[in-house]
């Protein structure tokens, strides 16, 4: 029995059990996916998740953003141990959730407001429920959410995750009063984790959150009781992305199948212009005429081989309009200057803002800022912060883009910048679709379309980075010289007085003048 | 031969006779007027500089140039002098504020210790300077800046009582006077210690009384030098010896000259038979290239003993091999004009086919009399 071999004939026994297992049951076991993977790293991934769920939750509503997050200590803490039990508690001032959609919202894997073409800093809706499923399963404890959405009433949910069903269970449910009318939500629950050796990436990671949104006031108080205030320094805020069609170049042929069905159009024109970003009738009728495509041809009768047809077409047809960037919320030069201001105190910042672009059908803005001395810490190299959607991407520099370009793009002695100079360069991008390399989010990958606008940005803000120091280097000599005269020029006339053997030292303030003033002309 | 040598000692007892009866007078006043002198000319580079300020002025002074493409030889006086380029040093100008004041101090700093009769170390210089504000950035700076002292005034340093740290020694019948304070008048007999005195300050200061020496024996080493003192051969040819102990310091090169110009002794140097005892000759006779700037060093009349090259081959003396940067360095010596004369140019042929070099020390070979009996009489028969 054991010689014998199946040589694809016959009846092939198969023992294996096939079985679906649900999104929340996939998480659970690939926890590390979303950055969950020990408890130093998910109680950092937990603050994170939570905190830009926070901050999307005010802006796509322009509210200006404040968010409380409180870490405490749980249970037992005698003992030195790999990990301890916190209870997480983030409040903030959002839109709030309405009452039916609270326990989805937290309790079931992909589920959410974020499925749609527009710059969120969320794209999966994965994070915040990852954060709550992690505490479930390290503290079997569920989570409280607090939540309204600014009317008479606010809801309050004991929930829990059924892994298996991917469903939320509501343990307890409450109403309260709310005369106040405050909107918002708060979430809070336990989960395992290290603080103290998560400590400087979360600081680290606040203080970045602070620098890109400068317009969002965040506390967090730590473990031992330590209050860390990140003010807001402007009341303007960005301009809420608008929602968006898809473009054309970014099109495939399952998302095409899928427009068809939930479309109403009868005809391939009206189908063509209603359904995509930058196509209208002229565009459209065009299109098809190039497609050879009629325009009377319903849409609901294409088989699978025109639907693979028109997505071919769509990417050679190279006379589309570019993506706009009405769906992108950049921060733009001022409030971007303000963020660098206010978290690197430097003596001198230049922000660009590039025009907006666009890599595969998918519109982007490059936001590119330099700043010199404050708190930069002169290093051997120039200090780079990225961010991406007004996220900070803290790990795996070394394989970002943005210092690709810093590295190897640039020439830097053409600017006269030297190694050494506290020198800091914040890159920012915007898009509907980051190219993330990771569903870590930790650095984006190498796009020609994006590296070229990178690199244009920061060699725009490296000329201001010139001028600035080949300016303060000429103040620099010029403080040098006057002072190089100031110390000498008394020593000559007292010993060539004493050498002389008279008595009265000659006035050399005149001198000294003259060199002041000589030395305004030069500059 | 015999006629040869009385013949020049009738000629030098003439020529001692005739100096003599000026000779005491003359001196003293030199080494007195001398001071006077350097002291008048410090106190009217002050007064220049002063009266540019007084005018509203950046004070400002002109030196001759002390770069490589002013330096030449100059035949008759048969040393290096420096050329017609002049340099300007203006405080006006960022580079030389510093260097300005710090020439300005170091004339003022001068003064004073002349007024005083006080002297002072090249390293004393560098270290002064920082009380005052004034600092260099090593003892380099503050050597060139004294250099610059010594272009600017035409005197050297020994004249306004800045000497290098000594090293080298004289011993034989002079007797000199000393001026420095507190030994004013006292005079001493340089036979008085069997190791020979340090010429330093107070010895380079003092006045020549009377000598009955009638030649002066310049040797690079310490060991020949002792050797000579000890085998009384100060006393056998009459002669002052000076230890040099390699190159000789400026303040030696003076006195040699002194001895020279002011007792009419003639000057024998005796080195070791390479190359680099042949610089320490011509050292001697022509001055270096780095003093151009200053006259009163270079000894023309002096003349190179030995060792020759032939010398080495003739008395049979023990040597050893030229190396490859001895030979190097006598071809470099081909081109050079203080060479070019007799015994330099047949003698450095003659090294350069015989390919051998040989220390003083050689000598003890042959009994530790053997120079003062065989080979300093022949040759300062011969010479």
């Amino acid at each position: 029995m054991s010689t014998k071999t199946t040589r694809g004939k016959g009846k092939v026994s198969n023992n294996e059990e096939y079985r679906e297992i649900s999104p929340a049951d996939f998480f659970y076991r690939n926890r590390d996916l979303a950055g969950f993977s020990n408890p130093t790293r998910s109680l950092y991934s937990a603050i994170r998740e939570l905190l830009e769920n926070s901050l999307d939750a005010c802006e796509l509503y322009k509210i200006l953003p404040n968010i409380h997050i409180r870490l405490s200590l749980e249970g037992d803490t005698e003992d030195v141990k790999d990990s301890y039990t916190y209870r997480i508690r983030i409040m903030d001032n959002g839109s709030g959730i309405p009452p039916e959609h609270i326990p989805s919202s937290f309790g079931q894997i992909l589920f959410g407001s974020k499925y749609r073409l527009r710059q969120v800093r969320g794209t999966f809706g994965l994070g915040g429920k990852m954060a709550i499923l992690y505490g479930q399963i390290t503290t079997n404890t569920p989570a409280t959410i607090i939540s309204s959405v600014g009317n008479g009433k606010s809801y309050e949910f004991l929930i829990r995750i059924d892994i298996l069903k991917n469903k939320p269970e509501v343990l307890n449910k409450k109403v309260h009063k709310n005369k106040i009318a405050w909107h918002g939500t708060i979430v809070d629950f336990l989960l395992d984790g290290n603080y103290v050796r998560a400590m400087p990436r979360v600081l680290e990671y606040l203080r970045q959150t602070a620098l890109v949104n400068p317009y969002a006031e965040i506390t967090f108080i730590d473990p031992s009781g330590r209050l860390y205030k990140f003010e807001r320094v402007t009341f303007v805020m960005p301009e809420p992305p608008k929602e968006t069609l898809p473009h054309p170049y970014g099109c495939d042929v399952e998302l095409i199948r899928r427009i068809i069905s939930a479309s109403k159009c009868t005809d391939m024109l009206t189908f063509m212009s209603t359904h995509f970003h930058r196509i209208g009738k002229k565009t459209a009728q065009r299109f098809l005429t190039y497609a050879k495509i009629k325009k009377k041809t319903n849409p609901h009768k294409l088989n699978s081989s025109e639907i693979v047809h028109i997505v071919q077409m769509m990417k050679t047809y190279g006379d589309f309009l570019p993506p706009d960037a009405s769906c992108l919320s950049p921060l733009g030069k001022d409030l971007l200057g303000a963020g660098i201001k206010k978290e690197l105190n430097p003596e001198f910042i230049h922000v660009e803002q590039r025009k907006p672009s666009a890599y595969s059908g998918f519109p982007f803005i490059v936001e590119v800022g330099i700043a010199y001395g404050g708190d930069i810490p002169a290093s051997s190299g120039i200090i780079l912060y990225r961010f991406a959607n007004k996220i900070p991407l803290i790990y795996d520099e070394a394989s970002d883009i943005s210092r690709k370009v810093i590295n190897e793009g640039i020439n830097w002695r053409y600017y006269k910048i030297a190694p050494n100079l506290p020198i800091a360069i914040i890159s920012h991008i915007c898009s509907t679709k980051v190219p993330y390399m990771t569903v870590g989010k930790e650095f984006i990958a190498d796009r020609p379309e994006i590296e070229r606008e990178i690199k244009a940005a920061i060699k725009t803000v490296a000329r201001y980075m010139r001028i600035f120091l080949s300016r303060k280097n000429r103040i620099e000599h010029e403080r040098k010289r006057i002072d190089l005269f100031a110390r000498y020029l008394p020593k000559v006339a007292k010993f060539s007085t004493e050498l002389a053997g008279k008595k009265k030292i000659p006035d050399i303030e005149p001198l000294l003048r003259s060199i002041r003033r000589y030395g305004k002309k030069e500059d | 031969m015999a006629k040869k040598r009385i013949k020049r000692q009738s000629s030098k007892k003439k020529r001692i006779k005739r100096q003599s009866s000026k000779k005491k007078r003359i001196k003293r006043q030199s080494m007195k007027k001398r001071k006077e002198m350097t002291l008048k000319k410090l106190r009217s580079f002050g007064g220049v500089l002063y009266n540019q300020l007084n005018k509203g002025e950046f004070p400002w002074i002109e030196m001759p140039s002390r770069s490589t493409s002013n330096i030449l030889y100059d035949d008759r006086l048969k040393q290096y002098i420096l050329g017609k380029k002049h340099v300007k040093r203006s405080s006006r100008n960022i580079r030389h504020i510093r260097p300005v004041t710090q020439l300005v101090w170091t004339a003022s700093f001068a003064y004073t210790l002349n007024k005083q009769g006080k002297t002072s170390t090249l390293r004393d210089i560098f270290y002064s300077a920082q009380a005052f504000d004034v600092p260099f950035k090593n003892q380099q700076e503050s050597d060139n800046i004294i250099t610059d002292l010594e272009t600017v005034l035409g005197f050297a340093r020994e004249d306004f009582n800045i000497f290098p740290e000594e090293r080298s020694q004289i011993f034989g019948d002079l007797t000199i006077e000393y001026t420095v304070p507190g030994y004013e008048g006292n005079s001493l007999n340089l036979t008085t210690h069997p190791d020979g005195l340090a010429i330093g300050p107070a010895l380079t200061t003092s006045d020549f009384k009377s000598t009955k020496a009638n030649k002066i024996i310049v040797i690079e080493k310490g060991a020949m030098f002792t050797r000579l003192i000890e085998e009384k051969a100060f006393k056998k040819f009459k002669a002052i010896l000076i230890h040099t102990a390699g190159q000789p310091p400026r303040s030696t090169r003076r006195i040699i000259r002194r001895l020279n110009k002011e007792l009419g002794l003639p000057v024998y140097i005796f080195c070791d038979g390479d190359p680099w005892g042949m610089a320490i000759a011509i050292t001697i006779i022509c001055g270096s290239a780095n003093a151009a700037h200053l006259k009163e060093l270079a000894t023309p009349e002096a003349k190179w003993m030995g060792l020759y090259s032939s010398d080495i081959q003739k008395y049979k003396l023990p040597s050893t091999k030229l190396k490859v940067i001895d030979i190097k360095r006598l071809r470099d010596m081909r081109k050079d004009p203080r060479y070019i004369a007799k015994p330099w140019k047949t003698q450095i042929t003659h090294f350069l086919q015989n390919k051998r070099k040989c220390e003083l020390e050689a000598f003890s070979r042959y009994g530790l009399d053997y120079v003062v009996k065989k080979y300093l009489p022949e040759k300062l028969n011969r010479l």
